[in-house]
């Protein structure tokens, strides 16, 4: 079991050499970046935006929660929402939702064309399939999933205003103020740096996992659940390294 | 001209095939047939390029196909065309954008040029005007005939087509081998058909291979077929009693060939 595991590390790192091989028509590779980039970004977008606002919203009620009758100041909470959204929640969540949302339908879309023999119509007209089938998702998501992320991020820091504000918790002020204090700007370079790594983990294990299906529907819907188990084991991982190596 | 040398090819410890030599010829229709899990679709994906043989060779006139580089394989496959037994056609695409990606994807035409070029090719295969359906909006026969009019669309040399009738009624069968007939005669195309249709044997077999568990175990063309005492091919194509009632009183009425049957 652990050989076949290594097995499909070698054939995964060897199979990166065909995904970015120089495309035979820029213009088709730019039409399928496109539809991806709709694919991912909008069709993601709704989720994304719910997530985001609970997030916020119950980061804040529990902080509140935590520090209520201490001599910690109230503004303290706004500032802890958002520096959790930037640092944390918002790329990690965000891109363990699209690992679920968007993974499992690119590892489902593939397998599929695989399983119909759309992949090998495809490598008969002379099409370097692995690249026109990956590179674009690549490239659409490094893209996309960063804006996503940055959505988030503003989404969840407004659904902590919108619970903690209206409800009295805390004051608009002591709520803005918390924002707006001890700002680190390369809080947001680790957000885009962890937002793009999740992105080109999430897009590269789905499309592993489907491209290399083999047999009938049950091994389709067994490889579209191991494109968001191991996309979202590498990316919890990812996320402990890149804090590691991003705070020290 | 394409060549199979002593094809082998092993999936773990089974061996399909075992030592194919068979010599496909230029501009003619030539026929793989054979029972189910005889190795005709492995050969088929071999002679493509699908899959790489165990050992072996395949000549693509005096190219060595399975030795070349991914340059030389690529100039290759701009030479093929197939049709696929599910036909293997876009469905998240219409019939007109379906055989277009060939062309959108490797020749520099204009869109003009391009849409003359799908209409002439939905007229060949008698389905003009069909350009904005899915393929899930036409029947079974209707898309077999756009994944030839796909196959052709780039002016291939050689067409490939895996179990073109299956799922077919006889009549629509009989269509389509005689499209595919045709075609290969007006473009000279060399055209390799993969079936166990006795319909596509008699009509279209102009050059045939009759594999048996992995082996060649017959080869001839569609007029020797009647007259062979080979007891595989005998086997295979007279496995239908009614059928070989048929030949047998024609025979006996002096049919030596298909024609005077």
């Amino acid at each position: 079991m652990k050989l076949s595991y290594l097995a499909d590390l070698g054939k995964f790192v060897l199979w990166q050499k065909e995904v970015f091989r120089k495309p035979e028509n820029w213009g088709m590779y730019y039409k399928e970046l496109i539809r991806q980039m709709y694919d991912i970004g909008i069709g993601s977008l709704p989720i994304v935006l719910l997530i985001a606002i609970f997030l916020g919203a119950v980061t804040v009620v529990q902080f509140y929660y935590q520090m209520e009758g201490t001599l910690i100041p109230p503004y303290y909470i706004g500032y802890i929402v958002r520096d959790m959204m930037i640092i944390e929640l918002a790329p990690m969540v965000t891109c363990l939702v699209l690992a679920g949302n968007v993974g499992s339908t690119m590892a489902a879309e593939i397998g599929g064309m695989r399983q119909k023999e759309h992949i090998d119509a495809m490598e008969i007209m002379g099409l370097n399939t692995s690249s026109y089938l990956v590179m674009p998702k690549l490239i659409a998501a490094a893209y996309v999933v960063p804006i996503l992320v940055c959505v988030a991020a503003v989404v969840g820091i407004t659904g902590g205003y919108l619970a903690s504000v209206p409800s009295g918790l805390f004051t608009q002020a002591e709520y803005v103020q918390g924002l707006r204090a001890f700002f680190i700007p390369y809080n947001v370079v680790m957000m885009l740096v962890k937002s793009v790594t999740f992105a080109l983990i999430l897009v590269s294990v789905s499309c592993f996992q489907g491209y290399f299906v083999k047999g009938g529907s049950i091994e389709l819907g067994a490889a579209s659940t191991r494109a968001v188990v191991f996309g979202d084991i590498m990316i919890l991982l990812a996320d402990y390294f890149i804090a590691v190596v991003l705070t020290t | 001209m394409i060549r199979a040398e002593g094809i082998f090819k092993q999936f773990g410890d089974q061996e399909v095939l075992k030592g194919i030599d068979f010599t496909f010829e230029a501009g003619k229709t030539n026929l793989i047939i054979g029972r189910s899990g005889a190795g005709k679709t492995v050969l088929l994906k071999i002679l493509v390029g699908l899959f790489a043989p165990t050992r072996g060779r395949v000549w693509f006139n005096n190219i060595d196909y399975t030795n070349l580089d991914k340059k030389g394989i690529l100039a290759i496959r701009k030479e093929v065309g197939m049709l696929f037994q599910g036909n293997a056609l876009f469905d998240s695409m219409t019939i007109e954008e379906n055989i277009r990606f060939p062309m959108d994807m490797f020749t520099p035409m204009t869109a003009k040029e391009k849409l003359m070029r799908v209409d002439e090719v939905l007229e060949r295969v008698s389905l003009g005007g069909v350009n904005p359906k899915y393929p899930s909006e036409i029947s079974g026969g209707m898309q077999k005939r756009v994944g030839i009019a796909r196959a052709i669309v780039l002016k291939p040399k050689y067409l490939f087509c895996d179990e073109p009738n299956s799922g077919l009624d006889p009549k629509t069968s009989i269509t389509i081998d005689e499209l595919i007939s045709d075609i290969t005669n007006e473009e000279k195309i060399t055209t390799i058909i993969n079936t166990h249709d006795m319909n596509s044997v008699m009509e279209i077999g102009e050059n045939i291979c009759l594999l048996k568990q992995g082996k060649l175990a017959w080869k001839g063309n569609k007029d020797q077929v009647l007259n062979t005492d080979n007891e595989e091919l005998e086997a295979f194509i007279f496995a239908s009693p009614f059928l070989k009632k048929l030949v047998e009183a024609a025979k006996k009425n002096g049919a030596t060939s298909l024609e005077n049957l």
